[in-house]
Formats: C-alpha cells, sequence, structure tokens
C-alpha cells in the first residue's frame, strides 16, 4: 500500500515541464537536476514534495521527448507513482523501466493536496480527504512483469532475455 | 479466423518477429538500427554498463550521434561527448562528428531502408518511417537493452489510415498538411498508434516532404508515422548511392485499420501551431499582426535543400527584419545549399547559418530566447520552455511561412509575398 500526498497538474504536462531541455548540461549529474523536477510546470514543487507523494496529471501526461530523465527526476524526488487520465508513450515505457508504477484513472476525482492511497495489487486508488475509490486501469503484462523487477534493467540482469 | 491483409506496421513487424504480428498482439523484434544522441546517449551508455554486458549485440547496427550540443556550448556537455566517443571507441561502434547534422537527417540520408525496425533515443526517430521503416523513439534504459540483445519488445500499433487527395494550393506545403491533422485529431489524438499516410497526394510528395510528416508523427502521440516504400522510394535511395538497400513495400488491400482520416489538400492554407502546445493550431492568415523576434528555420523537421531552397526563393534581395537563424540538417545538406547559392542569398538578407545539427530547437544553444519573445519556427515543438526560456513564445509553421514572417516581423501568410 503507497499513502501519500496528491500534487495535481493540469493536462499535457510534457518533457519540458518536468525536466527542460535546458538543463542538459546537468544531465550527467542526476542530484543536481533533480533539484529541477517539475520546474516549469510548478517551481515550488521541487521545494515541497516529500517521499511517497503522487504527482496527479490529466490527459497526456509526459509527452514529448524520449528523455529518461523525466520519469528518473521525478523518481529520485521520492514520488511514488504517478497516476494520470492518460499518459503519453514514450514516458510509459521508461517510467516503467525505472520502476515507477504510472496508473490510468480518473484523476478528475482527486484534488491537490488530498491523501491518497493506491494498492498495486488490488488495482485501487482511495482518495483519503475526499472520500473517493478509483479503479486504475491494468498495465500491460509485459510492463507488469518489468515493473515487479524494479525495471527494465533488473529484469534483464535477471532473465538476460525478454520472457514473453 | 479468416486470414486479412496487414498494415505497413504488421507486415514488418511480422518479418521482424517471424510471428504472425496483428495489432494489438506484444512481439519481441530483431532491429535494424539502434541510436542515441548527445542529450540521451550518457544514460543510455550508463544503463548499458549498469545491466552487465560487456559487449553491443551489432555494433555496426549501434550509432552514436552528437547534434544537439553541437558543437557544444558548456563542459559539462563536452565531457559528455568525450564519455560518448570514448563509449564507440571501446565497442567498435559510429560516433558522428560536431557539424555533421541531425541524426535523424542522417539517419535517413546513409542507414535507413525500407522494412528496418529502427529504434534511437529521441522521439523523433520517427521520422524514419517516411522511407517505409517502422522507427520509433524510446528511452535510454530500452536503447541500452536494445544495444544489449539487439531486439526489443514491441506492442504491435492499430494503424490509422491518413488518405491525402488533391493538389497543395500556392503557399501550402508538406508542413502545413502534418500540422493540420495534428490539430484535427490533437496532440493525443494517435498515442500507441501508427498513422499510415496514403493516397494521391502523398504518392507525389518528395522524401524530404514525407520526412516533414513522419518526424511530426510523434506530436499526435503515434508510435509511428509510416509511408509505403515506393519509386519516389528507390529514386531517393539511389540518389543517396543506396539503391540496393531499396525493396517496394505496401500494406495489403484488405489491411485492417482502426479508421481511416481523409484530407483534401487542396483546401489546405498556411498552418501555424501557437503557445504552448503543437495541436493549438490556427491558420497563418489568422494571426496576423503577432509580432516575431526571432525566426529559426532548420531542424530534422525542416532543414533540409528544399526548405531552404524555399526561404532562399522568398527572401531572395530583401532584408529580414527580426533574427533569422538557419541550420541545415545536415553537412549534405550545407554543401547542396553551398553550391545553388541559397546560403549566399540567406547570408545577404541577415541570416545567421549555423552549423548542421538542432540548433536553436530545444533551447541548448545558438538562438535561445529572451522573456517575452516569440519565435517563429519550422521545428516540431513549441512546448513552454522549448526553446530554453519558459517566459518565451514558440510558433510553428513552414519554411515559406518563416521566410514570410522574417520579411515583416510579424506572422505572415507566405501567400502574401509570393
Amino acid at each position: 500500500m503507497l499513502r501519500g500526498r496528491a500534487f495535481k497538474f493540469g493536462d499535457n504536462i510534457s518533457t519540458d515541464n518536468i525536466v527542460p531541455g535546458r538543463l542538459a548540461h546537468l544531465r550527467s549529474n542526476l542530484p543536481e537536476l533533480a533539484k529541477h523536477v517539475m520546474e516549469d510546470a510548478d517551481p515550488t514543487f521541487a521545494a515541497r514534495v516529500k517521499s511517497g507523494d503522487f504527482i496527479v496529471g490529466g490527459s497526456n501526461f509526459g509527452l514529448g521527448s524520449s528523455r529518461e530523465h523525466a520519469p528518473l527526476v521525478i523518481k529520485m524526488a521520492g514520488v511514488s507513482a504517478v497516476l494520470a487520465k492518460s499518459v503519453a508513450r514514450i514516458f510509459f515505457r521508461n517510467a516503467i523501466n525505472l520502476g515507477l508504477p504510472v496508473l490510468i484513472c480518473d484523476t478528475d476525482k482527486i484534488n491537490d493536496g488530498d491523501i491518497i492511497e493506491v494498492d498495486l495489487t488490488v488495482g485501487t486508488v482511495r482518495d483519503i480527504t475526499n472520500g473517493n475509490q478509483l479503479a486504475f486501469g491494468k498495465i500491460p503484462e509485459v510492463m507488469l512483469h518489468i515493473l515487479d523487477e524494479g525495471g527494465i534493467i533488473p529484469y534483464i540482469q535477471k532473465h538476460g532475455d525478454f520472457k514473453v | 479466423m479468416i486470414p486479412v491483409g496487414k498494415t505497413l506496421a504488421e507486415k514488418i513487424l511480422s518479418q521482424k518477429s517471424g510471428s504472425d504480428a496483428r495489432a494489438g498482439d506484444i512481439v519481441i523484434a530483431n532491429i535494424d538500427l539502434v541510436f542515441m544522441q548527445d542529450t540521451t546517449g550518457p544514460l543510455t551508455v550508463k544503463q548499458f554498463q549498469s545491466s552487465g554486458t560487456s559487449r553491443l549485440a551489432n555494433p555496426d547496427k549501434t550509432y552514436v550521434f552528437l547534434d544537439h550540443a553541437a558543437p557544444s556550448p558548456a563542459s559539462s556537455l563536452s565531457n559528455d561527448h568525450i564519455f560518448l566517443r570514448d563509449f564507440a571507441e571501446q565497442f567498435g561502434c559510429y560516433c558522428s562528428c560536431v557539424g555533421d547534422g541531425v541524426c535523424h537527417q542522417l539517419v535517413a540520408e546513409s542507414l535507413a531502408k525500407p522494412g528496418d525496425v529502427i529504434v534511437g533515443a529521441d522521439s523523433h526517430t520517427v521520422t524514419a518511417g517516411a522511407l517505409g521503416a517502422f522507427a520509433t523513439g524510446m528511452g535510454s534504459s530500452d536503447i541500452a537493452v536494445a544495444m544489449t540483445l539487439g531486439k526489443t519488445w514491441l506492442r504491435v500499433p492499430e494503424s490509422v489510415r491518413v488518405l491525402v487527395t488533391g493538389r497543395f494550393p500556392r503557399g501550402v506545403y508538406a508542413k502545413d498538411l502534418i500540422l493540420y491533422l495534428i490539430g484535427l485529431i490533437g496532440a493525443d489524438g494517435a498515442t500507441y498508434q501508427a498513422l499510415e499516410f496514403h493516397g494521391t497526394t502523398v504518392n507525389n510528395m518528395t522524401i524530404s516532404e514525407r520526412l516533414t510528416i513522419a518526424n511530426m508523427a510523434v506530436e499526435a502521440g503515434a508510435k509511428v508515422g509510416l509511408f509505403a516504400a515506393d519509386e519516389k522510394t528507390h529514386k531517393y535511395l539511389v540518389g543517396q548511392g543506396r539503391g540496393d538497400y531499396y525493396q517496394s513495400l505496401f500494406p495489403d488491400a484488405d489491411a485492417v485499420y482502426h479508421r481511416t482520416i481523409k484530407i483534401n489538400a487542396a483546401k489546405l492554407e498556411p498552418m501555424v501551431s501557437k503557445p504552448h502546445t503543437v495541436d493549438n493550431t490556427a491558420k497563418a492568415c489568422d494571426l496576423k499582426g503577432t509580432k516575431i523576434h526571432q525566426v529559426f528555420i532548420g531542424t530534422c523537421t525542416n532543414g533540409r535543400l528544399d526548405d531552404l531552397a524555399i526561404a532562399a526563393n522568398i527572401l531572395r534581395g530583401k532584408v529580414a527584419k527580426p533574427r533569422l537563424i538557419v541550420a541545415p540538417a545536415s553537412r549534405q545538406v550545407l554543401m547542396a545549399a553551398i553550391k545553388e547559392g541559397f546560403i549566399t542569398t540567406l547570408v545577404e538578407t541577415g541570416a545567421v547559418i549555423l552549423p548542421p545539427g538542432c540548433g536553436a530547437c530545444l533551447g541548448l544553444h545558438q538562438g535561445v530566447l529572451g522573456n517575452g519573445e516569440a519565435c517563429l519556427s519550422t521545428a516540431n515543438r513549441n512546448f513552454k520552455g522549448r526553446m530554453g526560456n519558459p517566459e518565451s513564445f514558440i510558433y510553428l509553421g513552414s519554411p515559406a511561412t518563416a521566410a514570410a514572417t522574417a520579411l515583416t516581423g510579424e506572422i505572415t501568410d507566405p501567400r502574401e509575398v509570393m
């Protein structure tokens, strides 16, 4: 069971909102890069987020660049999962590949600052603050196996190949 | 079940996975080309190293491109270049030189062929779909695994057939078509799907025009933007000295599509994407009066010879009002543009010519916008902060719209100046 606060964002949060290209000179200095997480969507986020919190987006979360640094800095901030109405393809793969769960549900029913609980095994999100209970969409099986191993690199280290 | 025909995506993935690949299936596909660039490459190499492997599955199919920060504007990025060059040398794969050009243009010119599966650590890897390759962008970990195993897992996408008929009117180009389509279906209108382009307009398009369209498939969320490999493809590959790489590739007549979108090219007008999403489109003529401080012509979307020709022909003998920055997509394009006189024409109008590469597109160098400034760019993305400053504004348009805008300093419909 995951439990934390919801940080609410709107639709179309791009990888430039999450970790802008102008900071590419910091990509080989990840602790420094991570200080800028979500900077162009909410400059106060990095200072406020605590380990276990959730990013709650709208539709098409993570559109844009293939930069894996986007889910990486979110994970480094201690965020335990990203919830969104829909998620862009590359960001989805990248997040799962790093062991960061991405859950598709009706995020309109979650308010900024709410305390929420996520049960990954049952597939439910509970908003403790407003009492809403939501089901999240099934993660494809191949991605679930990768997530179970903590990401694609540990998955390949363990299996040596794709087990599909 | 009665067997039915296959889309381009299903055909390519069937061949590369050795299975009967159908939309929705998960397949393991062999990879013909895997690449990274200088801003995604260092993490890719680190993930490759951490996976514990000591060799590339196919060094001759693995490429490193230095294009995003090229030449480097910061010592940390210079050190990333050193890291990538050292990696390429150690593992026996190719690494491009600063100034060779944008990875996607170099892939099109020298590497991609019909029927290939291509994965790159860059979202605009989709560009090679113009040549009939199943080409898609991935993150660093996926690319590291693809380098290690020589294969990747893919969900076979449903395909959307985009059927385009009619001739482009004067002043309307492939860029206007793809901006119109993205405006129509939205920035997530084709998420997880393949866009497959057909119709008489598409048949008549040059490969450069097809590259512009395939390049922006990802801006509608698509996994790939695919074109059949036809006589135009053959001619292009012959022109690049790669005629023997050609195979014809068409979908089956009874292929099953998720949906069909019909567009009459003859009815299109010059289009512009407004800040801060690509699907926020308007007709260029409706944005008259919007002040522009910088015009940027280049990138993997519109930095090819025909793009520079269109711009040069509009600007010849005149003076650009706002800053005009031009970045040819590759060394080959730059050399041809010098030979044809386009570079001289553009420099005479006041243009700054950047080295072949990504230039000002992603906000790292060579044209970062100031607070409150607006840019009309021929690139593919106008997200907030994309060109290095979240306090600036990016409009996207064709090279003709960019050149017309350079003449007036405000967004201008190119038909007014042609």
